[in-house]
């Protein structure tokens, strides 16, 4: 089969591009110091018990060192338990989050906090708020007419 | 000519494929303006019930009928009239496609299936949506059995001679979506009906979404593929050029194959419940997928060239303005492949770990899908209906008409750079996708998006002149322009190769290749899916 020379140009630097990008999200996801990975919890529950089932059985803020911070919330159709969250300026957070019904999607606008809850699964990524401000938590995946009813406020004070 | 009983065959696929488009794309501006709160919807129709009905009527129905009108019209042109069980089998295909789009468009509307056109579970449908849904796969199937076997009696009375490259790039299309519904039909017959019959209790819903996914992502190669067809075969016809290469392009098909379906969990890299090794693996064969693009985009431009340069066209740069920049024909598909280079650097990002952390389910992605399918493909289908309608209907493209259809062109890119700018532009400050009000009550992260939402409505209304326009051009030129003979147009090759290399046509390692893949991608993370799931959820009807 000819190739004409331009071509294999073309398709090299096409080749060396891929494999640059490539690089640069593998060494992010797994190699770098903030483990930029993507939100990938493995951790099961039955949820039609959430309620009873460690950590959500107490959802809410929970401090747990200098500055950090473990949040554990519940998603459902139309809201997330708690809905009002207030920490200090520079806090680490780990979210840890569920849902009891339908799939939800956990959003920071401004952020890159952002993760798909489906039943059945914890999903759970950190972040650390470097800046004050009243954030907007939303839902991102379709979960019924009053999807767009359901939000939450974080304040970084 | 194609004789008329296959040109009614693919007329009454474009029939049905733009009544789809009107309906659809009415549907459409209704969701701008709501989003934009300059409307209220009555109260027996809800927002979401819109955004399903939009997604079903414009991304699986006018797609799949339109794509099965252009192939059936390519591949009669190019190896000859349906045999009549054949063309029955076209026939079948074309009535259960249309019993299953009447089915789910009537649950929608009746607001028994307000699920979206993704129909994740544990939101539980009425089952006769989803058995619309298997009505619509099944009949593609007829209709798949129609175009191979027409491919392979055409092999075997041709020996030694390499098969049309339409009808080539039409089965390989179809490969592609074979293998990739055996991941939809999977769920929706295992795992949807019997759940939604309440026969069974509870649904995996990980496992759904994967299988879901397994389909989704090749589905958008199903719709752009029958673009490149256009590209690559009509489109050096066109512009009075020649294919730059016939093996290159049949080598690009075969990639797409390869490389469109084990990636589906690039759409899941935020999900729970799969590793992220398994995600990363699927990152990198979904990254492959830029080889053969990039080689199709070398093919075009290679081509455009060719006939610059044999117009006289001098200089690097000369044979640019040679090109028929007049002809609607060549118009639409070109600014189509514009639209493709920021569409597919989109997808890259979309792809990428760290960059889909900031975009996922933002209307950002909303955007992305609009210039690829809203823009790309669509424009290039726009073109090809500019010269196949009045083919198959024995009529002529007037110079009035391809002036209007410019217009109609200019307008649908207009009013889709505005959309999908305002799209892009909010979604990156975290502006959710299908959402109904995104004024969050007036909270200031939200404060910016309320002006990209009335850009999107402007941008909206525009596409829907654009498609009013395109109806009556459509009309015009089926049942009142001039009788006559439109060209269908079919290039020729700038080299002339008899001969291929054999592998080309070898179907059993390709598909064999595409299965190992998938295999290596899939294999490990489903087994655990299945074999490790929680318990499974009930369904619910939020509406």
């Amino acid at each position: 089969m000819h190739i004409h020379k331009l071509e294999k140009v073309w398709i090299a630097i096409g080749f060396v591009t891929l494999v640059a990008f490539l690089t640069t999200v593998g060494i992010q996801a797994f190699a770098s110091d903030g483990h930029h990975g993507a939100p990938s919890d493995l951790t099961k529950l039955d949820p039609e018990k959430v309620h009873e089932t460690e950590p959500f059985d107490d959802p809410g803020l929970h401090k747990i060192g200098e500055n950090e911070y473990e949040l554990v919330m519940i998603l459902e159709s139309y809201g997330f338990t708690p809905h009002e969250v207030r920490i200090p300026e520079g806090s680490t957070v780990h979210f840890q989050i569920t849902t009891i019904d339908v799939v939800h999607g956990f959003e920071i606008a401004g952020t890159t906090v952002n993760m798909m809850a489906t039943p059945g699964h914890v999903n759970s990524m950190t972040y650390t708020f470097e800046e004050k401000g009243n954030y907007l938590i939303l839902c991102n995946e379709f979960c019924g007419t009053g999807h767009h009813f359901m939000s939450a406020e974080l304040e970084v004070y | 000519m194609v004789n008329a009983l296959d040109a009614r065959l693919s007329m009454y696929h474009f029939y049905t494929a733009f009544a789809a488009l009107l309906i659809g794309g009415f549907f459409g501006l209704l969701q701008t303006l709501v989003r934009s709160e300059q409307l209220t919807l009555p109260v027996d129709l809800n927002y979401y019930q819109v955004l399903t009905a939009h997604g079903v009527l414009l991304a699986l129905v006018f797609t799949t009928f339109f794509i099965f009108g252009f192939m059936y019209a390519g591949v009669v042109k190019t190896t000859g009239e349906f045999a009549s069980h054949r063309r029955k089998a076209a026939w079948i295909g074309f009535v259960l496609m249309l019993i299953g789009t009447i089915m789910a468009t009537t649950l929608i509307l009746m607001n028994k299936a307000t699920v979206l056109y993704t129909f994740y579970a544990p939101l539980q449908a009425s089952p006769f949506f989803y058995i619309g849904l298997a009505f619509i796969i099944i009949g593609t199937y007829f209709a798949a059995y129609a175009i191979i076997s027409q491919y392979r009696s055409w092999r075997k009375e041709h020996k030694g001679e390499k098969s049309p490259l339409f009808t080539f790039m039409a089965v390989a299309t179809l490969v592609l979506w074979l293998i990739a519904t055996i991941g939809v039909v999977t769920a929706v017959t295992l795992q949807y009906i019997p759940w939604s019959f309440g026969w069974t209790e509870t649904i995996n819903v990980a496992l759904s979404r994967t299988l879901f996914w397994f389909f989704g992502h090749p589905l958008v190669y199903f719709w752009l593929l029958p673009a490149y067809m256009a590209w690559y075969v009509t489109v050096p016809k066109i512009i009075g050029g020649k294919i730059f290469s016939d093996s290159l392009a049949r080598l690009a098909f075969l990639l797409f194959i390869l490389f469109s379906i084990p990636v589906g969990f690039h759409h899941q890299l935020l999900e729970p419940g799969i590793s992220e090794v398994w995600k990363y693996v699927q990152v990198v064969l979904t990254f492959a997928v830029i080889i053969p693009s990039l080689m199709t985009a070398f093919a075009m431009f290679a081509s455009f060239e060719i006939a610059g340069r044999e117009k006289g066209a001098t200089g690097l740069l000369g044979w640019f303005k040679k090109l028929p920049w007049s002809d609607v024909r060549f118009l639409a598909p070109f600014i189509g492949m514009a639209f493709f280079i920021p569409a597919g650097a989109g997808g890259i990002i979309n792809a990428s770990h760290q960059m889909n952390q900031v975009v996922h389910n933002t209307i950002w992605v909303t955007g992305h899908f609009h210039i690829t399918i809203g823009a790309t493909v669509i424009l290039t289908f726009f073109g090809i209906s500019y010269w196949l309608i009045p083919h198959l209907k024995g009529r002529v493209l007037t110079k009035h008409i391809n002036n209007l259809g410019k217009y109609q062109i200019v307008l649908w890119t207009v009013g889709m750079f505005i959309m999908s700018a305002a799209m892009h532009f909010s979604g990156l400050s975290g502006n959710p996708r299908r959402t109904q009000i995104t004024s969050y009550n007036g909270h200031e992260a939200a404060a910016s998006w309320g002006s990209y939402e009335v850009a999107m409505s402007v941008g909206g209304t525009l596409l829907l002149f654009s498609i009013f326009l395109f109806i009556g051009l459509m009309i015009n030129l089926a049942f009142w322009a001039p009788k006559g003979s439109e060209e269908f147009p079919i290039g020729e090759e700038f080299e002339d190769t008899h001969q291929l290399p054999k592998l080309l046509e070898n179907w059993k390692v390709w598909i064999a290749i595409a299965i190992l893949l998938i295999l290596i991608a899939y294999t490990i993370p489903v087994i655990d899916l299945i074999q490790d799931a929680p318990p499974g959820s009930p369904g619910y009807q939020f509406w």
